[in-house]
């Protein structure tokens, strides 16, 4: 619909994203959310910004550089050694401050541990709203507002959410959803410092220490680019060897569905699916998957689906973009074999 | 010490239907229960309270059925019930959510001071995780989201260490009471509603506190007219109209199945099969 907004909140101009790191290393979803940041700010005829905040030796200024060449047009950083670790309260003065400063309409976080961490605090702070875990972005043509796309109730429906009459706009936005953009390392922008005005002593958390997980090459299924992925459909825990056997060829990761991590058949941390990861493959094979909405949400950002299924009518050929329709247990060694000679002759011809 | 316990009273959502024309959610005869997520934070301040002693007090903003819910607490061992009801509660968003519970803890507050509000991480309908960090902005708390671990709590320095989830790692953190808490889930096990426990719950009579009770003047920040968003549609995801091409041949053996599918994606999909020849590498 359409409605008028303040005077004082249409000098909210120009579109952020907050860059997340941890460890010395960026979260991909701040690089997606500029791809996605840019598109919006295009069509609002604005410019984008990114937002890093960390402490004098982190290489903050990369960043900066990083948030450039996917997107960004300028980069407002703040450099304190306050900010050497993640804190809820430095960083949400930090950020406060910046929006209170420069005023942008829209500001969109990852749906990360941090992200939300955070975000929740500023939007408070700042007493204007915020929408959770979205998947989809767009501007309503009528009134230049962020109409801002969520899952509730297990992914079987969206709701679409609007800020009234409240700026900036917030948002934060499930990782790997949204593509990644092209890096463009000839693209440059303008650094924007802004000085944080807090001392250690007068910030009441301390990070005492940060223990790394000890099991670092645990599954990175969001960020593989081939998944083999098995359901109930295959039956027993010894079948999904031959998931495991075709993944060995590929150089791929293995994924579930929900039943298959219930039963203990593999790690909760393959569960791909509404209460899983999401993932974005450049090929997402699924054996013995029905294709139930919850598993889908998680899944249907693939470039290429194949699916293998004995039952023609599974809603996952609906949305697959290949179909085998047959037993798993005898189209995936045959598969494995395949795949094994054809590569061995492309490594060859190459 | 005395901890308040945040409560939301939740659909079952393994038993949520959605209309198959008007889209809508199918509310009737879909069991109420207590957040699942709610109950890993209400067992940590159960646990706090076995070694420390002292208080646990659980409130809910909700519905008069959300009662059930608080009941169920009780019986698990909570102190004490608040049920924050008002119509002009409806259409809040998390903004306006917490709010009104920051403001029902100020007045909790005025009968025994609060050391510690627990929250849930999320909810399994809303969804957001944003109600926790919301209150404790409001009430001026130390905020403590994803903790896996409660190490150690000195009540006499009022002072708390804890381990809490971050990517790739964990944060040891310390910090100074009065905090708030989201459990992850998975950390602890709710135990069982001792009999006595169940009976206290039975007779227990919920307190129910609406808006003037929970001390609320400024009727602008609840409900829809303190919420600034505002849910503008709710739909069916887009069903994918295009059907996979199922592959197929005379002979319908698994072997040539696998050849005709490999020979179309390196056809159809070059780039694909570029990666995936790096990657098998
Ligand atoms: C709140 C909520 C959250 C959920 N979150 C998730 C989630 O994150 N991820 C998730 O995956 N699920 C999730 N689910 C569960 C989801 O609804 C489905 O139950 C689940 O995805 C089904 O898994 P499946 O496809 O392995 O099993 P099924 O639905 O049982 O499908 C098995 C398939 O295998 C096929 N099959 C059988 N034999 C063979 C054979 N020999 N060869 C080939 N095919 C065969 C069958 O035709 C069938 O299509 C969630 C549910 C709820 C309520
Ligand atoms: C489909 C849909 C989408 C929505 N999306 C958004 C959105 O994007 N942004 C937004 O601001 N609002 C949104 N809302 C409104 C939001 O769900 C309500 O404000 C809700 O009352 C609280 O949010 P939550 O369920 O997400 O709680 P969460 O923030 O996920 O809850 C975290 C914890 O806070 C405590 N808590 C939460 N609510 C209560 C309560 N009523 N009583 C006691 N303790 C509580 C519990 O301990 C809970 O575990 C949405 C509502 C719907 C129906």
């Amino acid at each position: 619909g359409n409605f008028e907004l303040d005077e004082r909140l249409k000098a909210y101009k120009g579109v952020w994203v907050f860059i997340e790191h941890e460890r010395g290393e960026v979260h991909p979803v701040s690089w997606e959310l500029l791809g996605e940041g840019r598109k919006l700010a295009d069509k609002l005829g604005v410019e984008l910004s990114g937002v890093v905040m960390g402490a004098p030796g982190l290489p903050t200024r990369r960043f900066c550089e990083e948030s450039f060449f996917h997107g960004a047009d300028n980069c407002y950083l703040i450099e304190d050694t306050v900010l050497s670790n993640y804190r809820n309260e430095s960083f949400t003065k930090g950020l406060t401050d910046l929006v209170n400063a420069y005023q942008p309409e829209i500001l969109l976080l990852g749906a990360t541990t941090q992200g939300r961490d955070l975000a929740g605090s500023v939007a408070t702070t700042l007493q204007t709203g915020l929408t959770a875990d979205c998947t989809e972005l767009n501007i309503d043509p009528d009134n230049r507002g962020l109409a801002a796309t969520r899952p509730t109730f297990g992914g079987s429906l969206l709701c679409t959410i609007i800020t009234k009459n409240y700026r900036p706009q917030m948002a934060t936005i499930r990782p790997r959803v949204m593509s990644m953009p092209d890096r463009n390392a000839t693209r440059t922008g303008r650094i924007i410092e802004h000085p944080l005005g807090l001392i250690e002593t007068s910030i009441i958390t301390k990070v005492l220490a940060y223990i790394p997980d000890e099991n670092q090459d645990k599954p990175q299924l969001p960020f593989a680019d081939i998944i083999i992925a098995g359901g109930r459909g295959m039956k027993k825990p010894e079948n999904f060897q031959l998931i495991w056997d075709l993944a060995q060829v590929l150089g791929a990761e293995v994924g579930a569905t929900r039943p298959v991590v219930q039963a203990g058949w593999v790690d909760a941390e393959r569960q791909v699916g509404q209460s899983g990861k999401t993932v974005r493959p450049k090929l997402y094979i699924a054996a013995g998957i029905s294709g139930a909405i919850q598993h889908r949400v998680g899944m249907e950002g693939s470039d290429v689906i194949i699916a293998i299924n004995n039952d023609p009518n599974a809603a996952i050929f609906e949305f697959a973009t290949y179909g085998i329709v047959g037993n798993a247990m005898t189209i995936l060694p045959a598969l494995t074999e395949t795949f094994k000679q054809q590569l061995a002759v492309a490594r060859v011809a190459s | 010490m005395h901890i308040v316990v945040c409560i939301k009273q939740v659909p079952d959502s393994a038993q949520i239907r959605v209309h198959p024309v008007t889209n809508t959610i199918m509310r009737q005869g879909v069991p109420a229960i207590v957040n699942p997520y709610d109950l890993f934070s209400l067992e940590e301040a159960l646990r706090l309270k076995d070694k420390h002693g002292g208080r646990v007090t659980v409130i809910s903003m909700g519905p008069p059925q959300a009662e059930g819910a608080l009941k169920k607490c009780i019986a698990f061992g909570a102190d004490a019930a608040i049920l924050v009801t008002d119509r002009a509660f409806a259409g809040a968003d998390t903004l306006a959510t917490s709010f009104a519970l920051a403001s029902a803890i100020q007045q909790i507050e005025k009968d025994m001071k609060v050391d510690m509000v627990f929250a849930g991480k999320q909810t399994i309908d809303g969804d957001t995780a944003q109600v926790g960090p919301g209150i404790a902005k409001r009430l001026n708390m130390q905020l403590l989201t994803y903790v896996s671990q409660i190490d150690t709590l000195d009540m006499s320095k009022g002072e708390i260490q804890v381990q809490r989830r971050a990517e790739g790692g964990v944060q040891v953190l310390q910090t100074k009471l009065p905090c708030l808490i989201t459990m992850l889930e998975g950390t602890n096990e709710m135990r069982f509603a001792t009999m006595e426990n169940m009976f206290r719950a039975a007779r227990y009579p919920v307190n129910f506190w609406n808006k003037d009770t929970a001390g609320i003047e400024d009727v602008s920040k609840i409900g829809l007219k303190g919420s600034p968003t505002l849910v503008s549609k709710v739909f069916a995801p887009q069903p994918n109209t295009k059907p996979a091409e199922i592959i197929d041949t005379e002979s319908h053996e698994p072997r040539d199945i696998s050849l005709t599918l490999i020979n179309k994606l390196f056809t159809q999909h070059p780039k694909l099969c570029d990666s995936i020849v790096k990657q098998a590498a």
